[in-house]
This record gives structure tokens, sequence and C-alpha cells, in this order.
């Protein structure tokens, strides 16, 4: 019989040992099934169960729900709890109502009222038991029903301690979810002052609540700064006898220490102050002082407190950026962790020296730490801890190092984890195109990265070799050399052949002059990669090839004869197909100088910041590093490459046949369309789960942005892409097959009735009947808009699974009337002059309604910038209030149409204007619009 | 602020879970059992911090048991490993050197405890006395109840 204390539930103990016996998975459902059977007959039916019984059986079912099991039943149960006056059922009913039952619940009102009974009780007791519930839960309706209560709570001077600790912190809770609860004025002060109270616990807690509301209000809660410094010096010059029990292993109050040196990190400087800078200044010391005093005690216990609050100091003197003595100090004391034996500390010590490593005070102190942080990039045990050097590297590096440190992160690559790798590549690019005093050094490095990293090196970073050598006249024939060489290697890597493709298509012609690299040398050698690469590839070397004809003429008809071997069906790629036989026409017909012309030299990129940048942050937002310079530092970024990025944030374009193709830069449309789905699907996936079962339908999401997964169940999903122009548009559906097995009668049939199609004509291409398991369909649809209408049609797509019943799925198309709106431009004064011409009744209309939990206007923002009408900003007065203007194409008509959404912050609502010259459009827009936001 | 704090065991079956922060269920097993398969896989000698998502995760292991927090990027990594200890020193000290078994079968009061430690993922009490001074008053309220429950359990009731 396993241990129960004295007010255990036998039933309960029993039930649980049961659990344990069980001797398999199966076993074990069975025993819940049968308890869960049990408890809901004698819920349903024995009127006699007394409190006790609630109580053990609402803990069984606590139990059951925390081995993983749903639980949907028993909240009543354990709101009947609630008002018990046995203090155990109470609290039983309160930890279930805590763990189990969701914030919409119908019971929240009954809810509501015990706690309000419990927290008026003259039993410290229950009212902590009733705050911690409120803490719990933090939803908004607790926000609205105890906004009066707790702040009383917490500064009336009949409250107990114990009280006002769970009132701080519960209030912190709820100004989480609904920030408006706070009552300004003279509670500001009496909040801040609970800083100066006598218990050491209410401090505590206090401070964390103060921490909140500084960052919303700084200027308000100013006074905090002066009451914090005074509490910090008296404790870091307090002895560990004076704060008894507040003192943790000999370091005195770490808790209270390491809040107050967080809460003076919300101000830059802390304080204008001289006495009180020279105060905290003081404190900072001692900090730092102390660290260097022999430990107390052995116990880790003790180290890890006394550190705890010396990095926090160091993180403030970071913050505080201003005396240099401080910040040298700092950064000698980590220069010491960096070869303590715990690893904690050491991963730390790093991850602190990044931040000295940006400041101009310390920058030159973290130098002198380079070699132990190559040590600790090639030797620490951890990959955590190696990372964290990594990052310190790159931090630290300059004009001076940055020779050594590139080279020995490429050494380091050879054998680095697999998890770092890319992120390394990424930095390394970074840094050698930063600091490249010679440009040859740069190739080399990149061309290096290439070799020993080839699957890490993302196409930024290949773009960019290439963009930097077509900039750089002095490194071209460089360059040419280089890669002519790397390419002779037996086995080489495919992001090689690409820029190896693209240099000597451009500069190839600066090394025939050398028989050993003579123009059908080069061809050879590049053909001979050709069979190994993906069409990608592919497609840019045909384009390297064309260019051959133009600068090596006595290689043509061997290039001739490899573009007609590709020009047919031996190709099974269309785009390569079509590629080759254009290109053949192309060398065919053209003369001498109209090709030369059209294959001239690449024009220099404009010089823009390194898009490469961008990649790392974009992997670890707020972790890379500053590397002070890199701002300033302007280098070239290809078009070809902004096209690339606006396809992955934005439209993608079902079959793109873009002039940039030339280029060989951009991806054949064929693989664009998996890897955007991809993305989508991963981006959608957190946000998507408020869908009953495993059905998300997205259609609404669709009024807002293109691209995306439209629908998804078990066994289908539905992505789409879309691009609208005037009145036209065109719409990919990507059906993928999610089961085993293949999906059969497949069709997908339009729903949008005859009267519907005279206002929108939508075109659709049949599709195979057969969906093959795991495989993904695409079907066109393309849609022009002649007259304005309303809602927008839907696609029923019925099939059936193998051996099973046939299924039907009817989703909302987004082909919504907003996508042929056109964003239109105007100055503040135009839009009024145009909303009063449109002031008619059939040409307004207003809708009020509730914001979505929180209020959210940046979210706002970016909805209507999807929404496709222009965001004007700087029209209205109000700057939370956001007007948009826009026109929608149809055939017929073109409508203008203007829209004002006015945030209410207070009531938590929206109120929506639109105003157009045509009643059924205005309808519409205010139809689409209300309650999205 | 404390994102959640969850306590398992070697074999990665989960003993307790405080969230901090609402998720739907789905998400929260999720999160639990890419976690418990992550630290289970560290070796004993690798740092007690991972960087995870947009969150810091915080872990030790007493005994047969793994105590993990989940904290923000401007929260103090050492000083959470202290409150994962206070919270253990409360647990021994309560149980009488505590044992996996112990928070088994005594779910409800590895709660209780963690309540009067933590509220709303931040520190409410680190004095170690005055906690187990709350947990023991409230034992009081409960030990003046009538040991109803006994009878009951023995078909005396």
């Amino acid at each position: 019989m396993a241990p129960v204390r004295g007010d255990g539930m036998r039933g309960l103990a029993v039930f649980i040992s049961d659990i344990r016996n069980c001797k398999s998975k199966e076993a074990e459902i069975k025993r819940i099934n049968k308890e869960l059977a049990n408890i809901r007959s004698k819920f349903k039916g024995d009127k006699t169960l007394d409190g006790y019984q609630k109580k053990k059986y609402v803990c069984k079912l606590l139990f059951i729900f925390l081995l993983g099991h749903d639980i949907d039943f028993g909240q009543m149960e354990a709101v009947n709890l609630l008002s018990s006056n046995k203090y155990s059922e109470k609290q039983i009913g309160y930890l279930f109502i805590s763990v189990l039952v969701n914030t919409n619940s119908d019971l929240i009102k009954l809810i509501i009222q015990s706690i309000k009974n419990d927290l008026q009780s003259r039993n410290p007791i229950h009212v902590n038991l009733a705050l911690q519930c409120i803490a719990n839960i933090g939803s908004r309706d607790m926000a609205e029903a105890f906004s009066t209560e707790i702040p009383k709570l917490l500064v009336s001077g009949d409250t107990m301690d114990v009280v006002k600790q769970s009132a701080a912190l519960c209030l912190l809770r709820l100004y989480r979810t609904c920030p408006d609860i706070i009552p300004g004025g003279e509670w500001t002060t009496r909040i801040i002052h609970l800083l100066n109270d006598q218990h050491m616990g209410v401090v505590t807690a206090a401070t964390s609540l103060i921490d909140a509301l500084v960052k919303k209000n700084p200027d308000e809660y100013k006074g905090c700064v002066s009451l914090a410094v005074s509490r910090l010096s008296r404790i870091v010059t307090a002895s560990y006898t004076d704060l008894q029990d507040y003192t943790y292993y000999f370091v005195p109050a770490p808790w209270l220490s390491v809040k107050l040196l967080r809460l003076l990190q919300n101000y830059n400087p802390p304080t204008e102050d001289p006495g009180v800078r020279g105060r905290l200044n003081e404190c900072l010391e001692t900090i730092l002082n102390k660290a260097q005093e022999p430990p107390k005690s052995k116990k880790v216990q003790h180290s890890n407190a006394k550190n705890a609050v010396l990095f926090e100091a160091i993180n403030l003197i970071i913050h505080n950026d201003s005396e240099a003595n401080l910040l040298v100090r700092a950064c000698n004391q980590l220069g010491q962790f960096l070869s303590n034996r715990e690893t904690n500390l050491r991963y730390l010590a790093l991850e602190s020296m990044c931040h000295l490593a940006t400041s101009e005070f310390s920058h030159e102190a973290v130098k002198k730490h380079q070699e132990v942080v190559i040590l600790s990039m090639k030797m620490e045990k951890d990959v955590s801890v190696r990372q964290q050097a990594v990052d310190l590297l790159y931090a630290m590096c300059d004009r001076t190092n940055a020779e050594e440190i590139v080279q020995e992160m490429l050494n380091y690559l050879e054998t680095a984890d697999y998890s770092i790798r890319e992120e390394m590549v990424l930095k390394v690019a970074i840094l050698a195109e930063k600091y490249a005093t010679d440009f040859t050094w740069y190739v080399d490095v990149i061309l290096n990265l290439i070799r020993i990293a080839g699957d890490y090196v993302s196409e930024e970073v290949w773009y960019r070799v290439i963009q930097i050598v077509i900039n750089r006249e002095e490194v071209q024939g460089y360059a040419a050399k280089t890669v002519f060489e790397a390419l002779q290697a037996p086995a080489c890597h495919e992001n090689m052949v690409k820029v190896g493709g693209y240099i000597l298509g451009e500069f190839g012609n600066l090394i025939a002059g050398d028989s050993r690299s003579a123009p059908m040398v080069q061809f050879k050698l590049l053909h001979s990669k050709y069979h190994l690469c993906s069409s990608m590839t592919r497609a840019l070397l045909l384009s390297t090839y064309i260019k051959f004809i133009n600068l090596f003429p006595e290689i043509r008809s061997t290039i001739q004869d490899v573009f007609r071997q590709h020009s047919n069906l031996r190709s099974a790629d269309a785009e390569l197909q079509q590629r080759a036989s254009e290109y053949l026409q192309l060398s065919i017909v053209a003369s001498t100088d109209v090709l030369a012309t059209v294959l001239e030299e690449m024009p220099s990129f404009p010089e823009r910041e390194s898009s490469i940048l961008a990649v790392l942050k974009k992997k670890k937002p707020g972790r890379v590093p500053e590397n002070a310079e890199i701002r300033d530092n302007k280098s070239p970024v290809p078009n070809a490459h902004n096209a690339h990025a606006a396809q992955t944030n934005h439209t993608v374009s079902i079959n793109s046949t873009a002039s940039s193709d030339l280029l060989g830069l951009s991806t054949p449309p064929a693989n664009q369309s998996q890897t955007g789905t991809l993305i989508d699907v991963l981006g959608d996936i957190y946000s998507a789960t408020n869908g009953t079962g495993n059905v998300i339908n997205n259609a609404k999401k669709f009024v807002f942005k293109n691209n995306g997964v439209l629908f998804e169940n078990d066994l289908l999903q539905i992505g789409v892409k879309s691009e609208f122009r005037q009145n036209l548009g065109r719409l990919g559906l990507y059906y993928g097959n999610k089961t085993q097995t293949a999906l059969q009668n497949f069709v997908p049939t339009l729903q949008w009735s005859p009267e519907d199609a005279l206002k929108l004509n939508v075109q659709i291409k049949a599709v195979e009947p057969t969906l093959e398991a795991g495989a993904q369909i695409q079907q066109l649809l393309t849609a022009e808009c002649i007259d304005n209408y309303s809602e927008a049609p839907s696609i029923v797509i019925s099939f059936r699974v193998s051996g099973g019943a046939p299924q039907k799925i009817t989703v909302l198309l987004p082909l919504t009337i907003n996508k042929f709106f056109e964003p239109t431009e105007m100055n503040a004064e135009s839009f009024f002059a145009r909303w009063k011409n449109l002031g008619g009744e059939q040409q307004r209309a207003q809708r009020v309604f509730k914001a979505q939990q929180p209020l959210d206007l940046p979210g706002a923002r970016n909805k209507l910038m999807g929404f496709g009408m222009q965001l004007l900003d700087s029209v209205d007065p109000n700057p939370d209030n956001m007007v948009c203007a826009g026109i929608i194409h149809t055939q017929a008509h073109k409508v203008g149409c203007l829209l004002r959404l006015e945030p209410n912050k207070q009531a938590q609502m929206f109120r929506l204007t639109i105003r157009s010259s045509l009643e059924n459009v205005t309808q519409e827009i205010c139809n689409l619009l209300v309650d999205q936001f | 602020m404390m994102q959640f704090m969850l306590l398992f065991s070697r074999q990665g079956k989960l003993r307790l879970q405080k969230w901090y922060v609402a998720h739907p269920d789905k998400v929260k097993k999720k999160i639990t059992r890419e976690l418990i398969t992550t630290i289970l896989s560290r070796k004993p000698k690798m740092c007690s911090f991972l960087e995870w998502k947009d969150c810091k995760i915080v872990y030790k292991r007493y005994a047969s048991l793994y105590f993990c927090c989940a904290i923000e990027q401007n929260d103090n990594e050492l000083l959470t490993l202290e409150i994962i200890h206070r919270y253990v020193e409360l647990l021994d000290k309560y149980f009488g050197s505590v044992c996996e078994l112990d928070i088994i079968f005594n779910f409800e009061k590895a709660y209780f405890i963690l309540d009067e430690l933590l509220v709303g993922g931040e520190i409410q009490e680190t004095s170690k006395k005055n906690v187990l001074k709350a947990i023991a008053a409230q034992d009081v309220l409960q030990e003046d109840e009538t040991p109803q429950g006994f009878f009951e359990d023995h078909g005396l009731g």
C-alpha cells in the first residue's frame, strides 16, 4: 500500500495503485473506462452523494486527466464543492476548476460567485485559495469580475501579508490578460510604496507587479527607481543573518535582488538623480566585489543564487552601457567563468559576453578571451554551449581578428553538429563579406563553405557571392579561375555547380586564354555535372550555355546539339524543354549583334543591405548579437532575389514565366508550389487548433490573404494560391491526399448559380478522378468579376476512400469581392472630401462589434493590409483609428470605397464604417469585415 | 514569468504539470511530449538550460524525477534552478524525504504546495518557513473535519 497522509482518500489511493499495477496500456485504459463509467453513474444517479464522495470522485477524474485522458464531465460537481464548508472539499473543487474548466464554460458565473464569497471570508486561507484560483484561470471574466476587489486587497492596511502577496501576483496575472484593470491616479503611489513594505515576501511579489506596470507606463511609475535602489542597497550590504529566512544558502534575498535589478533595466538611464545613480553604482560594485570573495558554502545552491544576482547585475551594467569601469570588470568576471567547471556557468558567461562585445567600452576586453572562446567552440561537450561560443565569436569579430575567426569557424564546420551548421554558414558568410579587405579572400571563404558544408549553404549565400563578383570587377577573373578549379573535384556540391555555372557564363572568357581552361574544356566540365543535378540547376546551366554561344562562337554547334537533345520529350521537365528550345531558336535566329545585346554581361546589382543577415535574424529572433557595424555595410542584392523574397512572403504566381527566368535564378514553378505549400502548412498548424476535431476550415481568414491552407481534415488538405489583377483572378487549388490509399471518384464541382455567374464568371479545369496516396494535384480556376456580387462561390469535393463511405466536403472559395480591390493612395484632404461626398443613406454602412480577445491593433492593421485596400496613415487624427481606400474593379464599374475602423479600448469594441458609391458593395464589404478583428 | 512547469519520470511519465499560460490541451500534450523526449536524451553533464522556441528551458534531475520549467528570454536561469530546488526542499520537508511515489499518490498536495510558492508564474514566497506554515495551516483546517471518509471506505458509513 502506498503512502497516504492523514486526510487521504483511500478510494483514490486504491485506484491509483490499480492503475500502477496494470501490466499494459490496454489494461490501464480498461481500468480507467471502468472507473469513468462508475463515476458517471454516481454523478448521474446517486442524489445522496455527499461532499466527501464528490471530492473523491472529482479527485479521481483529475488523476485520470493528468494521465493524459480527456475528461468531459464532473465540472458541475467540482463547482458544488467550492461552496462546501469543509476546507479539503473546497480545495479539491478549486484544484479541479483551475486545471480543467475552460474559460468559456457556462459554469463561470457560478464559479465567480463562489470565489466572491471566499474573497469575503475572514479566514486568510480561504481568501488565498480564491486568489490563487483567479490567477490560475486568469481569464477576462475574472478580470472584469474582480477589478475592484483585488486592488483594494493589495493596498488596504487591514490585509494580512500573505494575502497581499497573492493579491499582487493575482493582479499581475489579470493585468496580463486585461491591461486596463489597473487603476491609475493615487493607486500608482500606493502600489509603488509596496517596495517599502516591511515584509520581504510582499516586496518580492509587488516587485513583479511593478515591473510589468512600468513597462506599460514608465513615466507614471518613475518614482519606483529610487525606492528600488534603496531596497537593493540594503540587501546587498546586509549580512546573511540579517534577513533570516529570506537568506537563501548564505545569499541575502536573491529573488528580490534579481527582481529589483530587472526592474531597474526598464529605464535608461535608470535615473537622472546623481545621488541615486551613485548609490546604484555602489550596489553594482558591491555585487562584483562579492563575486571575488571565497564562497561561504560548497553547495551549488549557494553559487547559483550568488551568481544569479551577479549575472542580473551584469545585465543591468550592459543595459546602462555607460560605466566603462563596470563593463570591463564585468567582462573580467565573466572571463573567469569561461573556465569554470560548471557547464551552466560557462554557458551563461558566453551568452552574457555576447552582449558585452557589442559595447564600445568592453569590446576590446572581450577580445582578450578569443583563444578560450575558440577552444570552447571546439572542445565543449554540450552542443548548446558550443553554439554560444559560436555566437560570441561572431559578436566579437572585427577587422583585426576576422581572418582568424573565420578560419577557425571554417575548420570547426567540418566536424560541427548538423544542428548548428546552417547558422554557422550564414555567420561565416556575413563576417567574410563584412570584413573583407581583399575580395579574393571572400570568394575563397564562400567556395570553402560550399565545399565543406554545401548542404547547409542556402540560396541567399550563393546568390550573394554572385552579386559581389558581378559588382567587383577586380575579383571576376580570380573567381572564374577558382570556380573552374573547384569544379574539377570529382564530387562537387550542386551549389558549387550553380555558382560555377553562373560565374563561368558571365566571366568564363576571362580565363579562356589558358588552354587548360579553353571554352570547350569549360563547357565539357560543366556539362559533365548536368545529369547529376536537379532541374533548377539544369535550367541555370542551360542559361550558361546560351551565354557561352555568345562568348565563344567556336563551340556553338556543340551547344546547339545539347539544346536539341533537351528540347524534346527526352527532357521530362517542361521548363527545361522550353528553355532548351527557346535558346536553340535564339542561337539560330539571332544575329551575332542581337545575341550579344541579349546576352550582355549582367549589370551591377543595386547596393543594398545583405539579405543573409535578415535570414539569420529570422532564424533566431532576438538572439542575433548585433555586430555593431553591420547596418552600415550596404551591399548589393540581386533583383532575382527580391522576387524570390516577395514570392515566399506574398503572392506566389501560379505559373510564373517572369523575365527573371533568363537569369536562371528563380526556381521552376513545380518546386515553388511545393515549398510554398509546405511553408503555409507549417505556418497554419499552430493557429488552426480551434476547429472541431481535426477539421480545419480557414475560409474566413482568406478574406485577408491569398495563399495558404484553406481546408484540412484527416483525409484531405486543400491549399490555395491566388493572384488578382484588376477584375481578373487566377486561383490554384492544391488537393493533397493525406491517407495511405488512393481517393477514388475525386470530383470537385463549383457551386455558383447561373445568375451569380453573370456577375462573377468562374472557369474551372477538370482534374483526374483518382488522387493517389500521399499525392497532391493542382486545379486551376480563373475568375472574372463582371459586376458587383455578394458572398463567394463554393467548391464541393466528392470522393471515396477505397473501401469507405463516399465523402463530400464543401468549402467556400476565397473569391470574395475584396479580391478585386486596387489600393488607392490619397492624402487627408482628398480622403475627407470623398468621405463627405459618399454621405448618402445608401452609400454608408456602419457596424459596431466586440473585439476578439485581446484587442490587437497591429494585428488589425495587418489584416486590413491583406484585405486589398490601401491603409492610409496620418489621415485620421487619432493614430489608433485605421482608414483605408480602394477601388473595386468589375467589368461594369469601378467602385470607389472608403473604410474607417475605430477601436474602443475601454469597451473592447470596434466601430466599422464603410462608404462606397454602390449600396450592395457597401453592405458586402461591411459583412466581410464585421467580427473579424 | 514562468510559462509552465513539468515533472516527469526517467521513463518519460508525466507526474505533474502546471501551466501559467493558456494553451489548448492538444498543444500542451505536444509541448510535453517534445520536451520530455528532448530532455531525456540529454547527457548528465550537459548544461541545464536550452533554447526552445522563444523560451528558455531550465531543468534539473532529482533522483528519478525531472523538474522542467519554461521561462521567458529575460528571466534568470540560475534562479529558476533554485526555484526548482526550493520546491523540492518543500516537498521533501512536507513528505519527509520525498520520493516519486509521494507525488503520484498525493498529487493534489504537490499542487497545493506549488501554489503557495508560485502564483501566476511568479515567485510568491521564497521563505521556506512561511510556505510550510501556510501548508500546515491548511492541514489544520482539514483535521478539524470529521474523518467521515474512513467509515465510508470501510462500508460503515
